[in-house]
């Protein structure tokens, strides 16, 4: 392989490390849950990413061949990524966020984890139905 | 006719592409099968899925994905930077509530997700009625800015795309 493929592998290789390194830097530094999961959401994306692009620049510099599906973790990363954070973000303001800390909402209305034995999509659904019926 | 032979064209272009991209080649061989996937799949599951939300502009979707991933990139930075260069003494966590002009669930899903990718935001929770999302910041001075930002940057795009 030619010392410039080598050189961009490389390079991105070092730079995707950093991105994950800080990514778990900021969940030890970081001083509560809901802050602490700022981190590994976002400074880790650019870190797989970089890994990425670089799988990518050897298939074509070693190769010669253009390899795609890297671009499918990507796109598989960036539907799983916002659905773990709310997992976690939901688990946490169940078991610990006060809830005079939240902002209030209008007219007595509840966040969807406040509020007893409702499910969010499905009455969202039902309000639909009714609308389409009347 | 159309519309009963094709129910549902981006999930049978979404399909085709994935599968190609599985593959990792683009031969005859792998088109035929993708192909194959995409008017079937979308047939099969076309009854469990009533209320697909009908997307309008190609070209505003491809544009506001490449709008969410040069924000990405921008969020990792930002990110990066306040965990590196930041005293936690000096960071404004907020909590805001983002009223939403959006109703389908498929684009309040959407925002969501764009929301949480991007700069010092994640989403959290909706309000029972789903009609307010809950949104963390990381280091928010001015909470009214990045109300104002969600709405403007991304709600009204993806407004565009959905209804």
């Amino acid at each position: 392989m030619e010392l410039i493929w080598e050189i961009a592998v490389s390079a991105f290789l070092v730079l995707a490390g950093i991105f994950a390194l800080v990514g778990a830097w900021g969940l030890v530094k970081l001083p509560s849950p809901m802050t602490r999961l700022h981190a590994p959401t976002k400074a880790t994306t650019l870190g797989v990413g970089g890994v990425l692009i670089a799988s990518m620049i050897w298939s074509i510099g070693s190769h010669g061949v253009l390899s795609f599906h890297e671009l499918l973790i990507t796109l598989f990363l960036f539907l799983t990524a916002p659905i773990t954070a709310n997992f976690i973000a939901k688990a946490n303001l169940h078991r610990a966020a006060p809830p005079e800390d939240l902002p209030t909402l209008p007219e007595g209305q509840l966040w969807a984890h406040q509020s007893p034995g409702t499910d969010t999509s499905e009455a969202a659904f039902e309000d639909k139905e009714t609308h389409r019926g009347g | 006719m159309r519309r009963k032979l094709i129910p549902h064209p981006h999930l049978s272009l979404l399909l085709l592409v994935v599968w190609v991209m599985l593959q990792n080649r683009v031969t005859p061989g792998s088109v035929a099968m993708g192909l194959v996937l995409g008017l079937v799949i979308p047939v099969m599951t076309a009854p469990y899925w009533p209320d697909r939300p009908s997307l309008r502009g190609w070209g505003r979707m491809i544009a506001y994905a490449l709008l969410v991933m040069g924000d990405i990139v921008r969020a990792n930075v930002i990110v990066a930077g306040i965990v590196l260069f930041k005293r936690n003494a000096d960071l404004r966590p907020a909590w805001v509530a983002v009223p939403l002009d959006l109703t389908s669930a498929e684009a309040i899903t959407t925002l969501a997700g764009t929301v949480t990718m991007t700069p010092g935001t994640v989403s959290a929770d909706l309000s029972a009625d789903g009609r307010t999302l809950l949104v963390h910041c990381l280091h928010a001075p001015d909470p009214q800015s990045v109300i104002d930002e969600i709405k403007d940057r991304y709600e009204r795009r993806l407004m565009e795309i959905f209804e």
